[in-house]
Order: structure tokens, then sequence, then C-alpha cells
């Protein structure tokens, strides 16, 4: 459109433009408050109010079940219980292997895929949309229908391991035993999120310019060097960029496991967000749980910051 | 994604290279298949065909699945059942087969509306109020400005359980409680912070010479908002479109702990079809079928704007 930006741009240097805009209609200020009003507004009402609410809830000994007792200020009794739990310690401790082991295989995984895709073989962009679509799928509907394939006996994933390792099929339980379970969410996090690192890697590779390799071949640089010193550097923000929205997704996580093992056996799968939804929700310790939940905030809100920060190191090198 | 087609000049990998890359990524793209083949094949199961071993893989469908999903049945004697007309259709037929009379409708439809009823609305909701917020985040000076753009964002960094609490004595105080109105409202607070970040990145690459020209042509600022914004912005408002009815159809964490009856989803009804002693697989894996498949087509439709809906725009080719 050159014409019309050459118009644009005559027009625009010959009058000044806040004196021609305002005079017609509503003002560019108003306009601007009115078109970003209502989304404050109701973020406001049904994220900030509610937090706030929390903080409040968090320092009473309110109970949702008991609504007419009379609420009484505990102070940080709460805080203290909460960080000097055995059970919360533990359900951090089975929180912090989720996370990392997903983070690790789904990176690990995703950047292969993403540097074999990379290759631009034959049909490689039907190939890719076929492997994103697990990450979109409904993850409590995922974990209910891996259930079925866990299944002992019946299930398909204890007879295709049966049939490569020879172990009988109804000799171990991956939802049932207390070794196996917290690496059978894991499985079903790395199935269904591997595309998404590796959609994130793949822009990563794509955004490095060809020139930078063609220098490097010009200077007799091996493939093996050319990996280390161009892609995998090249490609650094945009990996930390995955592992972060991974782990902030992770740490959150609740549905699917929820769905696959409800927290067990025992409390051996029992992530942070399940730990909170039984206090809140089942003992309706409302305090209590209002309490963690502000705490888990923090976590994600402390570690979030500075990972960003990092980030911003690494894209500014 | 399929629209790169730029081949390295003096890097193009060899023929050996992408061949071996592109096995490697079929072989990926199927075994990651087989999960989802596997529940799709489970619907078209008789009960028993579907909990044996070993697992079928050659079997004779059957709509017993698909029956049992959408009816309720009660078990009734040989003679009872004799003593009945012929059956009336293939259900009925399968029914009688397991000495029982279908008794009545499941919720199956119900919940499946409601899915629909509240992703379709939270979704208009949101998008409407990310498109103002963000056409004015993108054009106008707005104090705070980046402040701003974060806060929205972080409203989506906290765990769900932990804002189910309020919202869930906030609700009951209020009367929205297992209520269409409340769960759109909630999933509208929890999009929006997704439309405004994404469309904000659509708007911004619309050049603003555009709405210069118009209002040079004596369109207000609003007029030329509506007649020459909004028709560009179209591709990015349908793509964010997508995103947040995929999320608002797959959530599970606001819906089970918010919704028990009237305005439950899909989501936390699936996991509850059981059957005679144990989970009823086949009604399961169709449930979930008629779940998924929407999703399904949606990732297929959306492929080339995935990698922007799921980082929130900061990664954008």
């Amino acid at each position: 459109m050159p014409d019309i930006n050459a118009i644009a741009d005559r027009v625009a240097s010959a009058t000044p433009p806040s004196v021609g805009r305002s005079l017609r209609g509503l003002s560019d200020k108003s306009i601007a408050w009115l078109f970003v009003g209502p989304t404050m507004v109701l973020l406001l009402a049904i994220n900030i109010f509610p937090l706030i609410w929390t903080i409040y809830l968090s320092f009473t000994n309110y109970a949702s079940n008991r609504p007419n007792r009379k609420v009484v200020n505990v102070g940080l009794k709460w805080y203290q219980d909460i960080l000097s739990s055995p059970e919360v310690w533990a359900a951090m401790q089975a929180t912090a292997h989720f996370v990392f082991w997903t983070i690790l295989f789904q990176t690990l995984i995703g950047f292969s895929l993403a540097y074999l895709i990379d290759r631009k073989f034959r049909g490689h962009a039907f190939w890719t949309t076929i492997i994103l679509i697990p990450m979109m799928l409904s993850p409590a509907v995922v974990g209910n229908f891996w259930k079925f394939l866990y299944q002992p006996q019946i299930g398909l994933f204890n007879y295709v391991v049966s049939f490569f390792t020879g172990i009988p099929p109804s000799s171990f339980e991956m939802l049932g035993s207390v070794t196996l379970a917290p690496w059978a969410i894991v499985i079903v996090d790395t199935w269904m999120w591997t595309p998404y690192v590796m959609l994130i890697c793949l822009a990563g590779l794509r955004s490095i310019p060809d020139y930078i390799y063609e220098a490097a071949e010009v200077d007799r640089a091996s493939r093996w060097r050319q990996f280390w010193s161009i892609t995998l550097p090249m490609a650094l923000p945009f990996i930390m960029l995955a592992v972060l929205f991974r782990g902030i997704e992770n740490f959150k996580m609740f549905d699917m496991v929820m769905l696959l093992t409800g927290g067990g056996p025992g409390s051996t799968t029992e992530l942070a967000s399940i730990t909170l939804k039984r206090q809140a929700f089942e003992a309706y310790r409302t305090g209590y749980s209002s309490a963690f939940a502000i705490i888990l905030f923090v976590v994600v809100f402390g570690l979030a910051n500075i990972y960003v920060r990092a980030l911003n190191k690494v894209k500014q090198r | 994604m399929s629209g790169i087609s730029t081949a390295h000049s003096v890097v193009e990998p060899s023929p050996t290279s992408k061949g071996v890359a592109g096995f490697l990524v079929i072989l990926y793209a199927v075994i990651t298949m087989v999960p989802l083949a596997w529940i799709f094949a489970t619907a078209w199961k008789t009960p028993p065909d579907s909990i044996s071993y070993p697992p079928k893989v050659v079997f004779s469908p059957s709509l017993e699945g698909y029956c049992n999903l959408f009816t309720t049945r009660t078990r009734q004697t040989d003679e009872y059942i004799a003593a009945l007309g012929p059956p009336e259709g293939e259900c009925d037929e399968v029914t009688r087969k397991r000495e029982m009379v279908i008794a009545g409708l499941s919720n199956y439809v119900p919940r499946f509306i409601n899915s629909l009823i509240i992703a379709f609305g939270s979704t208009f909701l949101a998008v409407s109020l990310g498109t103002f917020a963000a056409y004015a985040f993108s054009r106008f000076k707005i104090p705070l400005k980046d402040d701003l753009m974060f806060f929205i964002l972080s409203t989506r960094m906290m765990p769900p359980i932990a804002v189910a609490i309020p919202i869930y004595l906030m609700y009951r105080e209020v009367g929205l409680s297992d209520s269409a109105l409340g769960m759109i409202l909630l999933y509208t607070a929890v999009n929006v912070s997704l439309a405004v970040w994404l469309l904000k990145g659509f708007i911004d690459e619309i050049p603003r010479e555009y709405e210069d020209a118009a209002m040079i042509d004596g369109y207000t600022r609003l007029q030329a908002f509506f007649k020459v914004v909004l028709p560009q912005a179209a591709t990015g408002i349908a793509a964010t479109s997508i995103f947040c009815l995929i999320f608002a159809w797959n959530e599970y964490a606001f819906a089970v702990l918010l919704t028990s009856g009237e305005a439950q989803t899909a989501p936390p009804f699936i996991p509850t079809i059981i059957g005679e002693g144990g989970m009823d697989w086949p009604a399961v894996g169709a449930g979930t079928t008629l779940f998924l498949i929407p999703v399904v087509v949606f990732t297929v439709l959306l492929r080339k704007h995935l990698l922007r809906g799921i980082t929130f725009g900061a990664v954008r080719k």
C-alpha cells in the first residue's frame, strides 16, 4: 500500500494528529479507557477480589462447611502449620519430582523431534500436525483414558511392555504401585506435552538464519561443532521459554493426575494442587487451604520472575 | 509452519539424513497416536471385548458403547424381557442381550450441551473484551501499559484450585453456584488474558496507516476501528476464538469444584460413566471420542497459529 502510506504520511506531517482526532467524536484517551475498562473490571472482580479474600481467609479459622461459626483471627498459625507439615513437604517433593522429570523428558524428546523435523523431509508438515494433537486434548479426559491403558492384565500399556520385555502383564501395576505410579504420571504428561516443547524448539531452529551455517561451512566447521556452537546456543532462549511455560503449568498440575491416580496409591502422587483440593473441598479447612494457596502462588510467581530475568539475559547475549 | 520452504542452500540436508529423520518422526507420530486410536476403537467394542486378554485388535464392531453412553438401563428377569414386544432398534436389542432394558436417557447429551453453551458463551465474551482491550494497548498511550499487560498475564499463573476456593464462597453468596452464567464469567476471566495477549500481537501487525487514512477520509476513531481494523484482524480473532474455545471446552478443575448438576460440563461427567461391576470402557470410549473429535478438527485448522497461541504470542514464527 505505498499510495495510502504516502498520503497518510503527507497529511500526518501537515496537521498535528492529536488536534484533528479529538475534534471528532470521543477523544483517544476516553476510547482507551472505554476499551480497557471492562476487561480490568472483570479481572478485578474474578481474580483480584478473590485473591484479596483468600489472603484475608488465610489468617482466620473460617470453614466453608460451617459458615455460621464465629470467624476468629488466628494470625500466622496456618502458615506455620503448613511450613512444618510433613504432608505438605511430601506433596512439594512429589510435585518437584513430577516437574523435574517431565521437563527433562519433554525437552530432550521435544528438541530431538524438532531437530529431525527441521531436516524438512517430505511430508514433514503433515506429520508435525499429527504429533501436535495430544497437547490440545482435555487433560482430564486424557487422564481418564490412560487409566484404562494402564489397567493391569487387560490394559494396552501393560500388554505392550510385556510383549517387548517378556514381563507378565499382570505382574506390575502402573497406578497401584508406590514405585511405578510417580512414573506413570510422568509418562502421560510427557506423551501429552512433548509436542508443545517440540513446537517452540522448532520455531527456535527456524529462527537461525542460513547464512550463519553457510559461513560455518566456509570455515570448515564440522557438523558436530556447528550443532554445539550455532544450533544449540541460538535455540536456547526458545528452549528456556518452553521450560518456563511447562514448569509453571506442571507446578499447578491438577486435572490429569487427579483422574489418573487421584493422588494415590497412598499419597505418592499427591501433587501440591491435589493436597490443596483435599484440604479445601474435602476437609473444609478453608483458612488452612487459603494460606497454602497463597504460598503456592508466591512460589510460582517468584520462580517465574527469577526465570524470566535469566531468560532476558540469555536473549541479550 | 507448512508455509516455510526456504531450503538451506549450502547446508541442505543430505537425502540419507532426510530419510532417517523422516523415519524417526513418523515412528514417533504413529506411536503417539496409538493411545488415541485405542480409545476410539474401544468405543466400538462390546464390554467383554474391551477387557479381554490379550487386548483385541481385531473385533466385530458393536454399537453397545454408544448405546450405553446415551441411555441408562435396569436389569430385568428373563421372563420380563421375554414378555416385551420386539426390540425397537439396535440399542434395544444389544441391551436386552445383557438381560437389561433401557430405562431412560443418560446425562451425556445435557452435559455436552452445557459444555457447548459455556464454551461458546465465555469465548464470545473473552474475545469481545479482549479485542477492545488489545486495540487500546496496541494503539494508545496508556499509563503503566507494561505493568497492566503483565497484571493481565499474571492472573493466569494462579493455580486453579487456589482461585476456586474464594470463587466457590463468592458464588455461594451471590447464587451463581452450579450455574452456566457463573462458569461463563469465570472462563471469560481466565481466557481474557490469553485473548488480550494474542490479539495485541495480531493488531500490532496491522499497519496504523490504514486507520490514519480512514480517519483522514472522515471516519471517527471508532468507525475506523470497526470498519478498518476489525476486518483486518479477522484471522487473528478467529484463531484466538478457537484457543479460548478449546480451553473452556477442556477445563476440568473449576468445573468439577463449582458445578455438580445443572451446569456440569462434559469433562467432569465422562469419568463418572460406570457400568455394572466397574467402568464401562466402551461407553467411556464413545463419550471420549465424541468429546475429543471437535478438538482434533480445530487443531488441524489452527496448525498455523498454534505456536502463537501456546506461547501467549511470545513466539510468532
